[in-house]
């Protein structure tokens, strides 16, 4: 952003102090999440940055809390994840497959009362956590699903549609519904178009959908702190165990970890983003 | 119908025949929701009416206590209720006793007036010791309370199915002995200042994240693509981060020996021994929340700011006005749509925040969700949290109607 240069004086301050405060702003957003990476490694068993460490002397890092978070006899990290895992996996396909064919019936021009039933399919996305959380309570316990993975997963799914129908619902708007007329003027029935033509295309919304609602049940724990029993224990419970005690090294290990995988996601998903405007025509 | 009416292939009226094949297609995207539409109804929106039901669900006292309220029917409280009041009591607590469920009324009772712990308790001692008939003189023979009026009106008012009490406490306020509304002792007055909080926390958020959003979405929108993408992967990262990694790294950032502490002491504003608590208070709860949704108020901004031509400023200022004028008068307006939708959605997420407010805010910097949370998990008083929840839940929904009448729910754009 370089200034012509007959920019008066004022301007050119009034645009440089701009700058410098937007900078500032950006740091504030992403310098807190720089802060766990160099703690992770810490060879000390505290939450601070050693004297070592500021010197980058070796000696200052170490490996240690990552062993402990894999290794450590009393660490419970395995089970929570492998019980996020397969959480997660089932809520994202519920999520997905339920989400993307009630977008397909709300994009439909035929659809009536699209904005009341959008409204009360988002809702779960707006209502405060801890009332989706107390309410699903209520109801697992009564049918008997409280700390049992289906019940964790069925409210996870319903945490996750919000999202995937906001995505296809956007990926739908746009589609060329000629391309699907033209199929079954073709003589294809309707599976066959959705699964060869209409779901080829509207794959980009679906996918980050997915990702959401997987980011969605992996992250989730006001819900799960209800319905969780030992057994049922997730990444984020865990975390938020161990926060409640005191800040171990090894929560920073596992933090970094899921530093790493967002960025992970955050790459793929912009990616899709970027693939489906392509493949929609929209120029920016 | 007109005379020339125009058929189709197989000889129905064409006007028909495209009706029916509308109403298929209406039928097919009807058929598709549903499945969804059902599932949120069954596994949601029941669960969150039962919540609505447990709210002012009285009955259990109702049941417990049979006899004892139906002969109370007729009485008008005024003086001390006839002999047949006395008996069914008797025959109730008898019944209670031999199936060692007393306890459950004790609570209730004692919630509605003090001293009935005690008074239940010693009656349920000596029910054994009753003689039949004069049932009336020989409970105020165990004690002075049932002779009492105030005791009896206060057991005749549980005696309805459904209360609104919860809501009453939860607004800091209770019915008095003759069922008028009375604010609660000034010391237990503790739901208006939580109400109050979460307000102002949410409130001072949204203010805090329009500020900081404005100028960062305005810089993503005026820049070249290629620095803007790069940009926006600041905004994006965090946005995509676990909740839990966010608000640790806050911990480590606010805690007594943290980074920032070192900071402000290196600097000179506090001395090394009284190190400022930035932690476990409101300054936590606002910093950290504030960081936590900037990324919901710049998304919108963005998106709005985007579609503002760049023309538009320069038009302004080739009209004479300086670029603060244009800026006022030409950009801002423009922006409002994006601001709308940025606030209410920051104002919606904050109000109901739980995780961020319970690791980071202390006594001091929780809000109405950790103290639902603690009569769900600790307390458990379960109708009481279920009240606060849907006082909660009308706001929020208060919020979201007006977000979907200005905004429209289907113009949420995520990333």
């Amino acid at each position: 952003m370089a200034l012509p240069t007959h920019t008066p004086l004022n301007y050119r301050i009034w645009h440089y102090t701009y700058l410098t405060l937007c900078g500032l702003v950006f740091f504030f957003l992403i310098a807190p999440l720089f802060v766990i990476l160099p703690l992770s490694f810490n060879a000390e068993q505290y939450i601070h940055f050693s004297a070592k460490m500021l010197a980058l002397d070796p000696e200052g890092f170490s490996l240690r809390w990552y062993e402990d978070m894999i290794y450590g006899t009393k660490n419970p990290w395995g089970l929570a994840t492998k019980n996020s895992l397969i959480i997660a996996f089932f809520a994202t396909i519920g999520s997905t497959i339920l989400g993307t064919v009630a977008a397909l019936g709300l994009s439909s021009r035929h659809m009536p009362y699209k904005a009341a039933f959008m409204a009360l399919l988002i809702s779960p996305m707006i209502v405060p956590l801890i009332i989706s959380g107390t309410a699903i309570f209520f109801f697992m316990a009564k049918v008997g699903l409280a700390a049992t993975h289906t019940g964790i997963v069925l409210s996870h799914i319903i945490l996750g549609t919000p999202f995937v129908v906001i995505t296809v619902t956007a990926t739908l708007t746009g589609f060329d519904h000629s391309v699907t007329r033209a199929a079954a003027s073709l003589g294809s029935n309707p599976v066959n178009t959705f699964m060869k033509i209409t779901l080829p295309l509207i794959m980009p919304g679906v996918i980050s959908g997915a990702l959401f609602a997987f980011v969605t049940s992996f992250d989730e724990v006001v819900v799960v702190l209800f319905l969780a029993g030992l057994e049922n224990t997730t990444i984020p419970i865990q975390m938020w165990v161990g926060l409640r005690e005191q800040l171990s090294p090894t929560i920073m290990a596992v933090a970094t970890c899921l530093i790493v995988m967002s960025t992970l996601i955050l790459v793929s998903a912009e990616l899709l983003r970027r693939r489906s405007e392509r493949l929609r025509g929209i120029n920016r | 119908m007109s005379q020339e009416q125009i058929l189709s292939s197989d000889g129905i009226p064409l006007e028909k025949s495209l009706k029916i094949a509308e109403r298929k297609n209406k039928i097919k995207a009807v058929l598709l929701v549903a499945p969804l539409f059902f599932f949120i109804l069954i596994v949601y929106v029941f669960p969150i009416g039962d919540m609505l039901f447990r709210s002012v669900d009285d009955r259990m006292i109702t049941k417990m206590l049979p006899k004892t309220f139906n002969a109370m029917e007729d009485w008008d409280g005024k003086d001390l209720p006839e002999e047949k009041v006395y008996k069914g009591l008797y025959d109730d607590l008898t019944h209670l006793k031999k199936n060692k469920i007393h306890g459950k009324i004790i609570a209730r009772l004692n919630y509605e007036k003090s001293g009935f712990s005690s008074l239940i308790k010693k009656t349920v001692r000596k029910l054994k010791k009753f003689e039949d008939g004069n049932y009336k003189e020989q409970f105020i023979k165990v004690h002075k309370r049932w002779g009492q009026n105030e005791y009896l009106v206060a057991l005749k008012n549980t005696s309805p199915n459904w209360s609104y009490a919860k809501y009453l406490k939860g607004m800091d306020r209770k019915f008095d002995q003759d069922r008028n509304i009375i604010q609660v002792e000034e010391d237990r007055r503790i739901h208006k200042i939580l109400w109050m909080r979460t307000l102002n926390v949410a409130f001072w958020v949204t203010i805090f994240c329009f500020v900081l959003a404005y100028p960062i979405s305005h810089l993503l929108a005026t820049l070249p693509m290629k620095y803007s993408n790069l940009l926006m992967i600041c905004v994006l990262l965090p946005f995509w981060t676990s909740l839990l990694v966010r608000t640790s790294s806050w911990m480590v950032l606010l805690q007594q020996q943290g980074p920032i502490n070192d900071l402000i002491v290196w600097i000179g504003l506090a001395t090394d021994e009284n190190r400022p608590e930035l932690m476990y208070n409101v300054i936590g709860t606002f910093v950290a929340m504030t960081q936590i949704l900037l990324p919901f108020m710049v998304l919108p901004l963005y998106s709005v700011m985007k579609t503002i031509s760049p023309s538009l400023m320069r038009a302004g200022k080739s009209l004479g006005g300086s670029p603060f004028t244009s800026f006022i008068k030409i950009y801002f307006p423009l922006t409002v749509p994006g601001i709308g939708a940025g606030s209410l959605l920051v104002f919606i997420l904050a109000i109901g925040y739980y995780i961020t407010p319970a690791l980071v805010g202390g006594a001091s910097g929780s809000l109405i969700s950790n103290t639902i949370a603690y009569h769900m998990k600790s307390s458990l008083d379960w109708a009481f949290a279920s009240a606060l929840g849907t006082m909660l839940l009308v706001g929020v929904l208060t919020i979201y109607w007006i977000y979907n009448k200005l905004v429209g729910i289907d113009n949420i754009k995520l990333g």
